[in-house]
């Protein structure tokens, strides 16, 4: 009697341990039946501001195949593979190969067949599949881009690496998942992916789904992405583009009164379709490898001397500083001026008005010398800080942070960055290239179109922006809607945008040639030596002067002076963009059949 | 009083009781095991749930009728239903039918198949009894020992012969009643068994080299031990541990060349030796887990997805606990065990108050048979014993089982009721 209950107590204690104490066996008997379909949401969609579709997602149909149950011996039911052949319209032998591949990959689990089969034959096959075991469809959504323009802004999305799952704080992602790459597909990946479903099946033994678990009890539906609306016309950025074959550089354009970017060219481009379904991976290397290096985005991430369109950034701080007024002379002796020549011929001495239209360097020199030497703060390392910190709030040395991918910051030195390089030995004839715009100074075409906004707007602007909103009615980041006021008295911008404006219409304004009777164009022209070859060729502009539609920036890389491309590049953006085609076809056509000729493989 | 009344009044309700607990049980739990959408009835009799109902009640039935006879019948005919069985058993190592690698079934035609196996045990419990009632016979005689052994070994050697080991190991349980009963040396026989299963158990385990390092060691201390106390009985000491070390040393042999191949797997997947929960280990690893998952109060009735999606195989005979784990949690097998515990117990104690020599036999053969099962099939469930398949009483599915369990337990319920005639 007592090994009967010596036994039972055994089993009791056996039966508590592996019932009530492990919890172990739950979770391999939920293993065992359940299987967790993930249900993936569609992504969001991308329109222009106009409401113009840029990108969608296209359905792509893959057989796939499980060789066991493909190849499991049905006596009653034997595999037809004449008709399945047929059907799929392929020969035996490919057949036999492909069904090789799929063993070679996995026995057991299933692997693609036929990859990317047409709407048409889908609908064709699904309907006699249910014939051949082991065979099914799987729907699949790559992205496509109709109006194939825009390559950098929009990204691109691609199976996501082992970085970026290690990166994944929520733990959504899992392998083998799409994830945006670059682009507003990188920066809006949360919005535009949607959340995923899931739906919770029971299988039994022989891997039969027997029904939803617990009702459906577990089971989410996926929440799609959102759409997105950028501020971009797509109508100006092919026109844009097709401005900018040929030529390396960028242009930037901006909304001043929202910081929305209207275009954003960089150029050379390339089809963003290229960088979509199986042969992404063999484009993205051609790309790479492409000596002009098409795939780097030079309106964010080139970094340029910004030559005489920083004129109007040291001009602005001279007079907010009250180190000159509009009214204030300097002495230029054209080409033997010291320490700085003049390369323009006009008249002395300049005021204002006079050294801004003809782009006079000693007299920016000059302003920039008399700010940071301005007795008021008491130094001229003072002096610098005030002017550095002021050009921070114009927008540049740093990030926008917004949701523009690969942001560089540009470069404005900083007080200890000359204070080790000359042994604090320094003063403002050391730093001379500064009132210039050349020298340590750099800046991305971002942040020089973002300049050409402030002074669109008399003294403001918004940090430039992708979206324009969201297809529901979230509300767009908060940054981009927060005006940004770097501390500039609009009294003082009003001046600086009427010296801006005989750019063009001035009697020796250095882009006179460009100017049109019905449209008020604003602008400055940059010649920017660089260590590369050719001068760079720049460019900011806005207009119409009063009320402003359009700011922007465009860099030419080697285009020589800023009036021969930059210049009329700008141009016809404007014309473009205010009355929707250019009345100036011969420079259209000048400018878009034109090629710079690039010797040095960059 | 009629003869009727008197037997509802003497029999044992409590016996009668845990019994139809555990029937009912068994059915639901087949029921669930089975369930199929498309014959959601407990009834539908072509389901094996159905079935199992029909043996039931034809068990019940018998139950019946063998408490309706007279109580002397079974000792009076003990011998010849022995010997009906042993010929059903020759029969089936020439007609049987093979099923899972094991000979033990007989084709009756019309879909019904009979397990003589099943009934074996029961004959050779009645034979055993009644051999030891005979007032002449006397277990501390050299041929009565003889007779009594040859009457368990007979049935369990043609059971082995139809390669069901399983049911062979069950009648091992039979020494328990000699060694009750007093068959001198039983009581040694067992102790050498457990020791035999633990060097069998460690050889495996560590190999031959570690057992013999141990046993040499074990030797060295009781030597020691022997000649600090004087002590006498040394030489029977040495003897114990030469056969020890001989034991050792044959094991390897034994393990390859007597077992089988699935056999060999089972014990290694049980000692861990062997790791293949997909397969030799299969079964045990899927029982494991439905009955691990039912956690303490189950997944509830019809809702485990171990045995309800067929991942337990054979979970309606000899894996039916894994049904009452996974949907009754430890609360349902808890019920089983202490269920069946309390029916051994029972028998046991009804058993000490027999005052024949045969009920009282008899009542000892059954609890060991049902301890034996009890003991293996539950055992293997939860991975403490190697998968040997033989049912759960009353639980498993099974026409044989059914009735020759029901019938063995009737018998004895019979017995008991008519204790108070025997003077």
């Amino acid at each position: 009697m007592g090994i009967f209950i010596a036994v039972g107590v055994l089993f009791l204690i056996r039966l508590f341990s592996l019932q009530v104490l492990d919890k172990h066996y739950k979770e391999l008997a939920d293993n065992n039946a359940l299987r967790f379909v993930t249900q993936y949401p569609a992504r969001g969609k991308v329109f222009d501001r106009n409401g113009q579709l840029l990108v969608f997602n296209e359905a792509v149909y893959d057989l796939m195949v499980i060789p066991k149950q493909a190849m499991k011996k049905d006596t009653l039911n034997p595999f037809d593979t004449l008709t399945f052949c047929a059907l799929l319209d392929i020969d035996k032998e490919s057949f036999v190969e492909r069904m090789n591949k799929a063993k070679k990959e996995s026995y057991l689990k299933p692997s693609p067949f036929l990859t990317q089969v047409s709407k048409e034959s889908y609908a064709h096959i699904a309907e006699v599949l249910y014939k051949f075991p082991g065979f099914y469809f799987q729907t699949r959504t790559v992205r496509h881009y109709p109006m194939s323009i825009a390559a950098h802004t929009l990204g691109d999305i691609g199976e996501i690496s082992a970085g970026e799952l290690e990166k994944d704080q929520e733990d959504y992602y899992r392998q083998g998942d799409y994830i945006g790459k670059s682009g507003i597909e990188r920066s809006y990946e949360k919005e535009l992916r949607g959340v995923k479903g899931l739906k919770v099946m029971m299988v039994d033994v022989h891997n039969r789904v027997m029904g939803s678990y617990n009702d459906g009890e577990l089971d989410r539906e996926p929440i799609a992405g959102k759409d997105i609306y950028l501020g971009m016309d797509a109508d100006l950025q092919a026109y844009g583009e097709k401005l900018m074959v040929g030529k390396i550089g960028s242009i930037v354009a901006v909304e001043p009164s929202t910081g929305q970017i209207l275009a954003f060219v960089s150029s050379p481009t390339y089809d963003p379709n290229l960088l979509v379904g199986r042969e992404r991976g063999k484009h993205y290397k051609e790309l790479q490898e492409d000596p002009m290096k098409p795939l780097i985005n030079r309106a964010t991430s080139g970094t340029y001397p910004p030559g005489s369109t920083f004129k109007t950034v040291v001009g602005l701080i001279a007079m907010q500083s009250g180190s000159i007024t509009p009214a204030t002379c300097f002495h230029c002796a054209g080409p033997g001026s010291l320490p700085i020549k003049c390369t323009h011929h006009h008249g002395s001495s300049p005021d204002f008005a006079n050294a801004i239209m003809n782009s006079c360097n000693p007299y920016f020199y000059e302003s920039f010398k008399a700010t940071i030497n301005n007795p008021k703060f008491g130094g001229i390392k003072e002096g610098y800080q005030y002017w550095k910190d002021m050009t921070y709030q114009m927008g540049l040395g740093h990030k926008f942070n917004t949701d523009i991918p690969y942001e560089r910051p540009g470069n404005i030195p900083t007080r200890e960055y000359y204070d080790k390089m000359y042994n604090g030995q320094w003063n403002s004839v050391t730093i001379r290239s500064l009132g210039i715009g050349q020298g340590e100074v750099l800046v991305t075409p971002l942040q020089l179109c973002n300049i050409a906004a402030m002074i669109a707007n008399e003294g403001y602007y918004y940090p430039p922006h992708l979206i324009k909103c969201f297809g529901d009615t979230t509300a767009i980041p908060e940054v981009m809607t927060t005006k940004v006021d770097p501390g500039i008295n609009p009294k003082y911008v009003r001046i600086m945008k009427n010296g801006l404006r005989t750019v063009f219409s001035g009697s020796a304004g250095t882009a006179r040639r460009y100017e049109m009777k019905d449209i008020a164009q604003c602008g400055k022209t940059g010649t920017a030596q660089n260590p590369h070859g050719n001068y760079h060729s720049n460019f900011i502009a806005f207009a119409p002067a009063e009320n402003p539609k359009i700011a922007l920036a465009v860099i030419i890389e080697n285009g020589g002076y800023g009036a021969t491309w930059a210049a009329p590049i700008a141009s016809l953006m404007i014309e473009k963009y205010i009355r929707g085609y250019s009345e100036r076809e011969d420079l259209e056509k000048r400018i878009m059949e034109g090629r710079i000729s690039y010797k040095n493989e960059r | 009083m009629n003869e009727r009344n008197s037997i509802i009044g003497k029999i044992d309700w409590l016996t009668v009781f845990l019994y139809l607990a555990l029937v009912i049980i068994g059915w639901f739990s087949i029921f669930s095991a089975k369930y199929d959408e498309m014959h959601p009835s407990i009834f539908d009799l072509s389901q094996v749930y159905g079935k199992q109902l029909i043996w039931i009640g034809a068990s019940l039935l018998i139950g019946f009728i063998i408490l309706l006879i007279d109580a002397k019948f079974f000792n009076a005919f003990s011998m010849w239903i022995y010997v009906a069985v042993l010929f059903s058993l020759f029969a089936v190592l020439v007609y049987g039918k093979a099923t899972k690698g094991a000979t033990s079934w007989i084709d009756l035609g019309a879909g019904i198949k009979f397990q003589p196996s099943e009934f074996a045990k029961m004959a050779t419990a009645l034979a055993l009894a009644g051999y030891l009632d005979r007032l002449d016979v006397d277990l501390q005689k050299r041929k009565d020992q003889i007779v009594s052994a040859i009457l368990v070994l007979i049935p369990m050697a043609l059971v082995l012969l139809q390669n069901d080991t399983g049911s062979a190991i069950v009648f091992v349980s039979f020494i328990f009643v000699l060694y009750r009963e007093g068959f001198p040396g039983t009581g040694w026989v067992m102790v050498a068994g457990v020791v035999a299963i633990l060097l069998f158990v460690f050889t495996l385990l560590w190999s031959q080299k570690v057992m013999y390092i141990i046993l040499g060691a074990l030797l060295v201390l009781t030597l020691t031990y022997y000649l600090i106390t004087k002590k006498k009985g040394i030489m029977k000491m040495l003897a114990v541990f030469a056969v020890m070390f001989v034991f050792v040393f044959s094991v390897d042999y034994a393990f390859n060349k007597v077992l089988q191949e699935h056999q060999r797997n089972r014990i290694l997947v049980l000692l861990g030796q062997l790791d293949d929960p997909k397969g030799v280990g299969y079964n045990v690893h899927q029982s494991k887990i439905a009955i691990g998952s039912g956690g303490f109060a189950g997944k509830g009735f019809l809702q485990g997805t171990q045995t309800k999606y067929d991942f337990v195989p054979e979970q309606h005979t000899d894996f039916i606990f894994c049904t009452v784990g996974e949907e009754g949690g430890f609360l349902g097998t808890a019920v089983v065990v202490l269920l069946y515990v309390s029916l051994l117990i029972r028998i046991i104690l009804l058993s000490e108050r027999q005052r024949s020599t045969f009920s009282r036999v008899y009542g000892y053969c059954i609890a060991g048979i049902f301890f034996v099962h009890f003991t293996i099939n539950i055992g293997m469930a939860i991975g403490l014993l190697p998968v040997i398949g033989i049912p759960l009483p009353f639980l498993s599915y099974g026409g044989s089982s059914m009735l020759a369990f029901t019938m063995m337990l009737a018998i004895f319920v019979k017995q008991d009721a008519n204790r108070l005639k025997i003077l």
